[in-house]
């Protein structure tokens, strides 16, 4: 076992991948030469060489239209988008192509393609440097996004991504790429998609959260448990389709939820997980449900960005709303 | 149409800052001063921007070094009445159009509020998406076609931009609809670190212009007069005839991508150092030097007035009070609707809590 940051833990994933399943092909801005802008893709070029590793032009949506057309033809596409903002110019490959071709074809071809974007807040950015836009990608019919929260998971999870038949949306919570390291299992390591992980049991309430947000909510436990309470603390892992069981699992054992991300607060994940709730474990719920999110705002620059970002307190403070109720 | 080669190269001023005196015979004298002061000022904004930024006073930037030619050419070249729609490397261009230093430190600083266009200066937003602004000056194009109001719109973008497919769709929108814009191109040979020659396949970028049936020049972006020359002449012509066109500005990058960039892991100062003989600000100081009888006094004079403004727009910035957090709310529709104000609510009830 190695110590490793999320960023190296997914460098060390790529290079042991790519060298043992050369279908694999890494495509994207900067990714060759300058090894990623995050430096997430440094030293392939130099070891799997130019037509494995590809400087792309400035052009996200031929950099994921050509990664559907190498999945149909067989290859394992990773497509890099430098940042989260810039997805969008690539949407159309996404939402009308790269979710719907199995059906398209009526299972002919699949696209096992997988994303991979920086996402979310809190590195100081510049405009459309810092958004969350997973519910955007959840929203699509055909896709599946994952949000790692730890180096481990972030092997684990890129490791199943890259060998899932289907389109994956895998965001990588920038603010954490190089904030903690970890002991990261060498060699093959896989994380189940559509496994959530209880990251602390407790019985009064049940948090669910996932990327960046997870250590926060861990605080707040961490926290609340001082005074007695205790908190279930549950990282989604994959975003969508989410593993609806632990949640219900939880909740009934429970009674109380708190959902937190940083994503806008409407519409998003959070909206969905209390509609899945509500319908399925409505009258397991002793307290209504709490959302402790990012605002319906644009995210905002640097002088007012820890204000939109969710922290401890505003968790801690969730908790104490849903069990005094 | 014939295509543009790499000879193609229009220039009126050489490295030496020799310049062919009948081809800007229709620059004043005042006129080339303002551009020299323009430049200046741009790069001893630029340089301060930098130093705030490795202090940690400012957040994240692109330098703009080695595009102050282009960058106030271009920008002096417009109307009052034109439109400009800048990406991200032109604040030269910016200051052309009445930007104001504090404004630009506070939106790079990491505040919104620096962000609002002057008044009446006919500029969008920088734009960092690359390559979306281009849709919108074709827009703009479109509307003022359609009133038919005699004014010209010019977008600037970087040689990267050219692989987007906004920049064909723009470029083919304005040779359909014959639309008064000029699309000029920044090509400072590199988009962080990719080398044109990956970038594209053709020769030059001003020869994609054929495509589309529209203009293409290719200029030497280094050569201020050459820049002004050409965007004027060609704005005239969009905004007379409705003849769009695409403009190549050859410059080039002497800085890191921005302040987060390390540009020695892609490229070799050889690859720099040829570009450092044809600095722009350089070339029109040794011009003026030889036609205007510009001397060293003169130019410690003009940096000591220029360096003071800069520190005065920074202390001006650093002064400035921070935006209250419910500042994010603002702005984002003309009137907010009830889910922002129950969000800015909370927000100030939460505040108010952590106050007491
Ligand atoms: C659509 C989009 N993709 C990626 C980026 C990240 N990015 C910022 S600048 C840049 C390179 C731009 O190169 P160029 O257009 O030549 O302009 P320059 O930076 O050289 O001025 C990239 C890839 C972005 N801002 N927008
Ligand atoms: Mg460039």
């Amino acid at each position: 076992m190695a110590r490793l940051s999320m960023v190296e833990a997914i460098n060390v994933t790529l290079h042991e991948l790519m060298a043992r399943d050369e279908r694999i092909v890494v495509l994207g801005e900067d990714v060759g030469k300058d090894g990623g802008v995050f430096r997430a893709t440094v030293g392939l070029l130099d070891k799997f060489g130019p037509m494995r590793v590809i400087d792309t032009p400035l052009a996200e949506s031929c950099i994921v239209g050509s990664a559907i057309g190498m999945a149909v033809y067989g290859m394992r596409p990773v497509a890099e988008i430098q940042f989260e903002g810039f997805m969008f110019k690539a949407y159309d490959q996404v939402y009308s192509h790269a979710s719907r071709l199995r059906r398209r074809s009526q299972g002919v071809y699949g696209v096992p393609l997988v994303i991979r974007a920086p996402y979310g807040a809190g590195v100081r950015a510049l405009e459309h440097h810092s958004d969350a836009p997973e519910a955007l990608f959840a929203h699509v019919p055909g896709l599946k996004v994952v949000i790692p929260a730890t180096p481990s998971d972030a092997k684990g999870l890129l490791t199943s991504s890259i060998e899932d038949p289907d389109t994956v949306i895998f965001l990588e919570p920038k603010r954490l790429y190089r904030l903690f390291k970890e002991e990261v299992p060498e060699g093959d390591y896989r994380v189940p998609l559509g496994e959530a992980r209880v990251v602390q049991e407790g019985d009064d309430a049940t948090i669910v959260t996932y990327g960046g947000m997870v250590s926060v909510c861990e605080r707040a436990a961490q926290h609340v448990a001082s005074e007695g309470v205790s908190a279930e603390v549950i990282d989604l892992r994959t975003v969508w389709p989410f593993d609806i069981d632990a949640i219900t699992k939880s909740v009934t054992k429970t009674g109380r939820l708190i959902i937190c991300h940083e994503a806008p607060r409407s519409l998003g994940v959070g909206a969905e997980i209390a509609a899945q709730v509500a319908e399925k474990c409505l009258l397991s719920l002793q307290a209504p449900i709490v959302r402790v999110t990012g605002n319906d705002v644009i995210p905002p620059l640097s002088k007012l960005e820890e204000y939109n970002y969710p922290d401890s307190e505003q968790v801690v403070r969730a908790i104490h709303e849903t069990v005094q109720f | 149409m014939r295509q543009m080669t790499k000879e193609d190269l229009f220039q009126v001023m050489d490295p030496e800052g020799q310049a062919d005196l009948a081809a800007i015979e229709g620059i004043s004298e005042a006129d080339r001063m303002k551009m020299y002061r323009l430049m200046m000022f741009t790069r001893l904004w630029n340089t301060k921007a930098l130093s705030l930024q490795r202090q940690g006073r400012l957040g994240t930037l692109a330098s703009v070094r080695g595009q102050e030619a282009s960058n106030v050419g271009m920008g002096l070249a417009l109307g009052p009445d034109d439109w400009f729609c800048p990406a991200f490397r032109e604040y030269g261009a910016m200051f052309t159009r009445g930007a104001q230093p504090v404004k630009l430190f506070q939106y790079w600083g990491g505040d919104e509020r620096g962000a609002a266009p002057p008044e009446n200066s006919h500029m969008l937003p920088v734009c960092i998406t690359v390559g979306s602004h281009l849709c919108h000056a074709v827009g703009i194009a479109m509307g003022a076609k359609i009133r038919g109001d005699k004014i010209a719109v010019m977008s600037s973008s970087g040689d990267g931009s050219t692989s987007q497919g906004d920049f064909h769709e723009s470029l083919n929108f304005a040779g359909v609809y014959k639309l008064p814009v000029v699309f000029v191109i920044q090509n400072n040979h590199w988009a962080i670190s990719v080398p044109l020659h990956q970038q594209t396949a053709t020769e030059t970028i001003s020869q994609k212009a054929a495509a589309y049936g529209i203009n293409g020049e290719r200029v030497d972006g280094n050569d201020v007069f050459a820049v002004y020359l050409t965007v004027k002449r060609l704005l005239d012509l969009a905004r007379s005839e409705h003849k769009p066109s695409l403009i190549e500005m050859v410059t080039y990058r002497m800085d890191d991508h921005t302040t987060s960039d390390d540009a020695s892991r892609y490229r070799t100062e050889e690859m720099i150092g040829p570009w450092r003989a044809k600095d722009p600000v350089d070339r029109l100081r040794k011009f003026l030097i030889a036609n205007h009888g510009w001397d060293d006094n003169k130019e410690a004079e003009l940096q000591a007035e220029l360096t003071a403004q800069v520190e005065k727009s920074v202390q001006d910035y650093e002064a400035l009070p921070l935006p209250h957090p419910t500042e994010m709310f603002d702005h984002m529709y003309a009137e907010m609707p009830w889910h922002l104000l129950e969000q800015k609510d909370r927000m100030l009830k939460r505040l108010g809590e952590t106050a007491r």
